[in-house]
């Protein structure tokens, strides 16, 4: 069995409440640290425990909060990225809706190491349920003492309150994410500067994801060289993989990160194979950002070797045979399913999501969505292919936010691996699954 | 079709729980309460925002309309048409359709005689496409107001119909109550 340090008490019931998870030792991080260290002491242990950001691109956390201005006069901020929209992603709801004062004392850790007395839970509109549980349980933390004035007498004082999108995946990407929270619509700013030097209200800013935070009580309770000594290379601890598509068993799983990719999809433990027996064709690995692998160079790279769930061995072969880790939204295609329908869906996606502010990504993406939807109808020419993949390339690294690059890795990245693919779609002008 | 209403004014219990949420911000940062506030008014006026109900939103945000109307145009949960009183939001991304999003929407389509975008002719239905609802592992998912429902059959999409037929559903509740 994989370590457990994010859904150890997941199956609990009642875990959403104060007086269960304050029974199964929830909240002890928090006595621990402002009993015993400063902040300086809790970010060094974060740092120590080689933690990565779980949001998608993997950035060192303890390093993160290290640029952070400590002498400003200014109020400082920490902000939790619960925007999660990335398709095949579904990781943090799990946190939010079952277990939210593991997200809350992790809250609490990061505004005591940085110094920030009101904090923020950004989560997507959609999810206003799990905005609600989350309230519920801040209610509690508040009326027990681990929020508003002078927690546990310590001389530390935190706010936190959650804020609700309205729907607009770009503002998962953390200064769109800002923009919004001050009531404004999610067009990303121009980095740098970046959020540790002005972020919420021009101060100085931390933005994690919701995983990230809910390892911090793991964390400073057991000590970042307990954390550091689980996980494989600079891949350290353990990750949530949401599961979907064509396989017997979709959920949320914690693995420990350096796990064949084999052994998640076929054992029972995890994914238990794909449905009814079928043979497993494609996978995108960490939401539908990251590019497409065949399922020969998902399980193995292109050099033979074992593939991995872990930042490095994902992105063994770089683009051309590789892949990311990014968000750990694990989507599985059988033989049955068609990879340019299910790129026109990405493609729509992005297009729909684009915030408009760059044109080779406000204008590429729905020229990508146009092409698509005219080969997959049975309608597009051998010429259109190449068109794709011309498109992608002026939008990759030609935008303000990676939105645009998300939106080409995928298109790109499909058409390498599976060409022929879109020529019999042109060959028989029509889909042939 | 409905009556287009235009609130312009809240009850006290709704200003009292905005100005709790205005409190959450530092002075003079009010601003930061409009999205909230805009799914409280939205909710009040039928499920969707007339430039009325934005024009009081500005006032009692102390800010320019055009602030408003900018915002309530970018984010996708916003209506600025009126909408039927239960929208059934289909999503149709990737994972989903993997698993019969196609299906779901062809079969909410045909049930109700509409087309994506479209309100039945008593006011009752609208159905929208949305992209992916973060519930990928429970595909097929539609959104209901603020209610998910997960791993949907045709046959379950029919339950859910008459239930909202025969209780005259409305999806667009405040979401703080
Ligand atoms: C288009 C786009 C969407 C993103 N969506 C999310 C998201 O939904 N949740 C998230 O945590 N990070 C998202 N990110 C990454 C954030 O910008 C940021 O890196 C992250 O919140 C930092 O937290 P972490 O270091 O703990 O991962 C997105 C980035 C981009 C470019
Ligand atoms: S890349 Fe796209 S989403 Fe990002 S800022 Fe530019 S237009 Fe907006
Ligand atoms: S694709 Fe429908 S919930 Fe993710």
């Amino acid at each position: 069995m994989a370590k457990q340090i994010l859904l150890k008490n997941i199956e609990v019931p009642g875990l959403a409440s104060f007086g269960v998870y304050r029974q199964l030792g929830g909240y002890s991080a928090v006595e621990k640290a402002l009993a015993n260290y400063t902040p300086d002491q809790v970010t060094n242990e974060v740092t120590r425990s080689g933690l990565r950001g779980r949001g998608g691109a993997g950035f060192p956390a303890g390093m993160k909060w290290g640029f952070i201005d400590k002498k400003t006069e200014n109020p400082r901020y920490f902000v939790c990225n619960f925007d999660e929209s990335e398709p095949g992603t579904f990781k943090d709801r799990h946190i939010g809706q079952l277990n939210p004062h593991q997200l809350i004392e992790g809250m609490i850790l990061g505004s005591y190491a940085l110094g920030a007395k009101t904090s923020y839970i950004y989560i997507r509109g959609e999810l206003f349920y799990v905005l609600r549980i989350i309230e519920k349980a801040i209610d509690e933390a508040y009326k027990n003492g681990f929020l508003g004035n002078n927690i546990l007498g310590s001389g530390f004082s935190l706010d936190l309150y959650c804020q609700p999108g309205a729907g607009a995946y770009i503002c998962g990407e953390e200064t769109a994410l800002l923009e919004s929270l001050e009531g404004k619509r999610g067009n990303p700013r121009i980095k740098p500067p970046f959020p540790a030097v002005v972020g919420l209200y021009g101060c100085p800013t931390v933005v994690n994801n919701v995983e990230t935070i809910a390892a911090l009580p793991w964390i400073i309770n057991n000590g970042g060289e307990a954390y550091a000594e689980i996980g494989i290379g600079n891949s350290k601890g353990t990750k949530l993989i949401s599961a979907c598509g064509h396989i017997n068993k979709p959920g949320v799983y914690e693995i420990e990160l350096g796990l064949p990719v084999e052994e998640f999809i076929y054992s029972d433990q995890y994914c238990g194979g794909i449905r009814n027996g079928n043979k497993l064709k494609a996978v995108v690995a960490g939401g539908s950002s990251v590019p497409i692998l065949p399922a020969n160079l998902i399980l193995k790279t292109a050099a033979g070797e074992t593939r991995f769930m872990s930042y490095e061995s994902l992105s063994e072969g770089g683009f051309q045979t590789g892949t990311m880790l990014g968000s750990g939204g694990f989507i599985v295609m059988d033989e049955t399913a068609c990879i340019v329908k299910n790129l026109l869906t990405f493609a729509k996606f992005y297009h729909h999501e684009s915030c408009g502010q760059c044109s080779p990504c406000r204008e590429g993406t729905g020229w990508m969505e146009k092409i698509l939807h005219r080969i997959e109808s049975g309608h597009g020419t051998m010429k259109d292919i190449d068109l794709l993949v011309d498109i992608s390339k002026h939008i990759e690294g030609n935008t303000i936010c990676p939105l645009g690059d998300a939106a080409a890795w995928p298109v790109a990245s499909a058409i390498r691996h599976f060409r022929e693919e879109f020529e019999e779609h042109v060959k028989l002008q029509k889909c042939p699954f | 079709m409905q009556s287009k209403p235009n609130i312009t004014e809240f009850n006290t219990e709704t200003l009292d729980l905005i100005n709790r949420i205005i409190n959450r911000y530092p002075e003079g940062r009010q601003k930061s309460a409009l999205l909230p506030v805009l799914h409280i008014a939205q909710a009040e006026n039928s499920g969707w925002l007339s430039s009325e109900t934005m024009n009081y939103v500005a006032s009692l945000l102390d800010i320019q309309p055009i602030e408003v109307y900018e915002v309530a145009s970018f984010y996708s949960m916003f209506n600025l048409q009126p909408v039927g009183n239960c929208v059934i939001e289909v999503c149709h991304t990737g994972p989903c359709w993997l698993n019969g999003a196609d299906e779901i929407l062809a079969h909410f389509e045909s049930r109700l005689g509409i087309k994506v975008g479209e309100t039945t002719p008593d006011g009752k239905f609208t159905i929208k496409t949305v992209e992916c609802l973060a519930a990928c592992g429970n595909a097929p998912v539609i959104q209901v107001g603020t209610e998910y429902h997960e791993k949907l059959t045709t046959q379950k999409a029919d339950e859910l119909l008459s239930k909202w037929q025969s209780e005259n559903k409305i999806s667009h509740t405040n979401p703080y109550l």
